[in-house]
């Protein structure tokens, strides 16, 4: 962790996305060793996040044995951190997606060293998201009536509601994405599977299915591949629609609101980004993987969520302009509890977070500083987290009727649910980075090799070398014991 | 809701409140609540606990917001305004009172929400809830504008009935324990009876052959509970109810977001007409020297 001073002239390396000389002998080497012995820092997150998952299970137990009460939820509020934190990790699971699905579309190469643990991010961040409903529930041991199983008295779910569609566009995003992220994997885990020993190359000789890296082999992967990516685009949009429906369906002040479906994509997108880059800086230090998570992948990173973030602040203003100037009264009057009522401190700490904050992505001198950006990063998501929270609440204390206006603060057991979601997400992230290869190295040789020669312009090898190669030794990128030799990689 | 079913009727099922529903009510169950009657007493309320085995949650949980009056006195000030002098003759300036309970809405926000279905439309218009189907996601109750559910956020039953006062509960209905929702359910206990005694003795449910808790208790009889449909005479004879006429009096009709009246001196009003839920009861406005 250093680069605090960029005023110095940048050197190559610090220019360059990745270090085009890298042998891909050493990034085998670089990548499998991450899977061995970590920094330390990584036993101690790993026992950070123990201890926050240990609360919430002490939560959870207080909260089931005793009822809901105890988490100071109460009429009127019915619902409170848990669905706000839900519609959180739900949010944060867009990132993965757009960084492996969407910039692998539009051939962003930059991607490649960081989608692998992005989209890991994905669907972990889903499995956290989908306990909440869960803890939420008044009676958790009849969930399974929410899903459409046959029943012998014929007893279906109401599909006209939005929790229905949460819980099919969920299950199916999750499936999605978890098949996306283990196919995209397969290469690697044929490479761990060669060096490995013992149970653990039985292990990933299952989990490698068999991948010799063939031409026909590839050929097919990239399609699968190409058509997962397709398939996942429209599903994480219209994820969070549904989820934003839960609200944009009711009736209910600073719930209906047209806008929700859009804005609610666009706040996943940004918190995803952020998120993405509190893990990058995190995954970087645990992994010494400097030079393959560079400066200007960051940089770019960054970028990306700089726009995103202002696409997030323009939503969030039209959606102000359109309860202002739609003369409702009630929901006026909602509007300007927000800026002035009893939750105004959160909100404007939210407009902070989520407005005026990102303006330091914009400047190059914090951009390149990984501490700044480690803690911009998390703030940006402290603010869109709160952003969630203030779509929950202050509708619940500010509604129709005037009687039941309320406003109540959480209990020690919404709080402690909610930073233990934070320990089961990173347990199932750092158990993760460690037994997977979060470094895609397939796709960061095939970066490598692309730039190489695509940088310097030389497109007649790149061509001949295509073509030379058409039947080729592709599996040379999967199998560090062979020669690399010419590459016959498509794509990229 | 079969698939043939929806296949069958799917132009009737296309159709809003404001075209009559889908639904072929066989009794539409309604109210009228006559504000100029109301005293605020809360004896409807007292009533209700005692007719519906509403658990009392005690002090401190009362005071958290967690108490479970399906029907409730909400009391209002004209002029909240008014410095603190006036206080000692508030009555003076207009404390106002409105029992709220459940106003089964022809077409209730709280129902197309429940992803179990366990809130619906029954045949009679009530708006049912079925305390063994409910999981307890409490999204109707978050999107009822009235804010008329109540939500088992502890097993009340518990504590609620020390012995022998569990001898007093009413058998005609369930003890709720945790994690369900609950609301106003217009005695259905006593529809049913009603319904079944008819049924024994061949005719149909006459009007005034029985009432909800609260209308029964209401010292000065502001709350007046009936079929808002037909009327079955105890002659045999066809007309109208006490309450469907008072609807009929006042101009209101069911269906209609905006009711025209042809007499503005009419005080009927429902609450929150605009948001076109279609609630089924009316409220006669209090009439106040100026």
């Amino acid at each position: 962790m250093n680069n605090l001073n960029t005023n110095a002239a940048l050197t190559p390396e610090q220019e360059k996305d990745i270090n085009e000389d890298i042998r891909w002998a050493k990034i085998n080497e670089d990548v499998l060793h991450s899977m061995e012995s970590p920094r330390g820092a990584y036993w101690l997150s790993i026992i950070v996040c123990l201890a926050l998952l240990s609360l919430a299970v002490i939560a959870e137990i207080h909260q089931y044995l005793y009822g809901l009460g105890e988490a100071n939820l109460n009429w009127p509020h019915m619902w409170g951190l848990y669905i706000a934190t839900f519609i959180f990790w739900i949010g944060m699971s867009h990132s993965g997606t757009l960084l492996s699905a969407i910039l692998h579309i539009i051939h962003a190469d930059w991607r490649k060293p960081i989608y692998r643990f992005a989209e890991a991010m994905t669907t972990f961040t889903l499995l956290t998201a989908m306990l909440f409903p869960v803890i939420h529930l008044g009676r958790v041991w009849n969930m399974y009536w929410v899903l459409p199983y046959f029943s012998d008295r014929g007893i279906w779910p109401n599909f006209r509601s939005p929790l229905l569609w949460d819980a099919f566009a969920i299950s199916t995003y999750l499936t999605s994405s978890a098949l996306f992220l283990f196919m995209g994997s397969i290469p690697d885990l044929a490479i761990v599977r060669d060096s490995a020993r013992g149970w653990r190359k039985k292990l990933y000789a299952v989990l490698a299915l068999g991948w010799r890296g063939d031409d026909r082999q590839w050929r097919n992967f990239r399609v699968a591949y190409l058509v997962l990516a397709c398939f996942l685009i429209p599903l994480a949009v219209s994820v969070h629609s549904i989820v934003a429906s839960d609200f944009a369906m009711s009736i209910m002040p600073g719930w209906h609101i047209t806008s929700f479906p859009p804005y609610f994509v666009a706040g996943a997108l940004y918190s995803g980004c952020a998120g993405i880059i509190t893990l990058f800086v995190l995954l970087r230090y645990f992994f010494r993987f400097e030079a393959y998570m560079t400066i200007p992948i960051l940089e770019k990173t960054c970028k990306l969520t700089f726009a995103i973030g202002m696409v997030w602040t323009y939503l969030t203003f039209i959606e102000f302009a359109s309860v202002w100037y739609g003369h409702n009264a009630v929901d006026k009057e909602l509007l300007l509890s927000k800026f002035s009522g009893p939750y105004s401190i959160w909100f404007w700490q939210m407009l902070f977070c989520g407005s005026v904050l990102p303006f330091m992505l914009a400047v190059e001198r914090f951009r390149r500083s990984i501490p700044i950006m480690f803690v911009v990063s998390i703030l940006l998501n402290y603010g869109m987290w709160l952003e969630r929270w203030m779509i929950v609440a202050p509708t619940l204390s500010q509604g129709y009727e005037p009687f039941a206006f309320h406003v109540i603060f959480p209990s020690w057991v919404q709080w402690f649910i909610v930073a233990g979601s934070f320990g089961w997400f990173g347990l199932l992230f750092l158990i993760f980075v460690k037994v997977i290869p979060s470094v895609s190295m397939y796709e960061v040789k095939e970066m490598i090799y692309h730039r190489r020669h695509l940088a310097h312009k030389d497109l007649s090898t790149v061509m001949h070398s295509r073509s030379a190669s058409a039947g080729g030794n592709a599996a040379a990128a999967a199998d560090p014991r062979r020669t690399p030799g010419t590459p016959g990689l498509e794509g990229a | 809701m079969s698939l043939q079913n929806i296949i069958e009727n799917w132009s009737s099922y296309r159709k809003g409140a404001e075209q009559g529903g889908h639904h072929n009510y066989e009794h539409l169950w309604g109210m009228v609540i006559d504000l100029n009657k109301c005293t605020g007493c809360g004896a409807c309320v007292t009533a209700c606990y005692a007719e519906n085995n509403l658990a009392v949650v005690g002090h401190e949980k009362y005071s958290r917001n967690l108490g479970m009056n399906w029907l409730r006195i909400e009391r209002y000030w004209d002029e909240p305004d008014l410095g603190e002098e006036s206080v000692a003759e508030y009555q003076h300036h207009g404390a106002s009172f409105l029992p709220m309970h459940c106003q089964h809405c022809s077409s209730a926000t709280c129902e197309p929400v429940c992803p179990v279905a366990a809130t619906y439309h029954t045949p009679d218009g009530l708006n049912a809830q079925v305390y063994n189907r409910c999981v307890g996601s409490r999204y109707c109750s978050n999107n009822c504008p009235y804010r008329l559910r109540y939500f088992n956020f502890y097993s009340y039953y518990e504590e609620s009935w020390p012995a022998p006062l569990h001898m007093q509960l009413n058998p005609d209905l369930t003890v709720r324990d945790k994690g369900v929702m609950e609301k106003c359910t217009f005695c259905v206990q006593r529809i049913r009876t009603a319904k079944d005694t008819a049924r024994r003795e061949r005719r149909k449910v006459r009007d005034g052959e029985f009432t909800t808790a609260c209308a029964q208790t209401c010292p000065t009889s502001a709350m007046t509970f009936g079929d808002l449909l037909t009327l079955h005479t105890p002659g045999g004879g066809v007309g109208e109810t006490e309450a469907a006429s008072l609807w009929k009096k006042h101009q209101v009709e069911l269906g209609k977001s905006r009711q025209q009246k042809q007499n503005p001196e009419l005080r009927g009003y429902r609450v929150f007409e605009g948001l076109n839920t279609d609630p089924r009861v009316l409220f006669l406005e209090r009439v106040r020297e100026v």
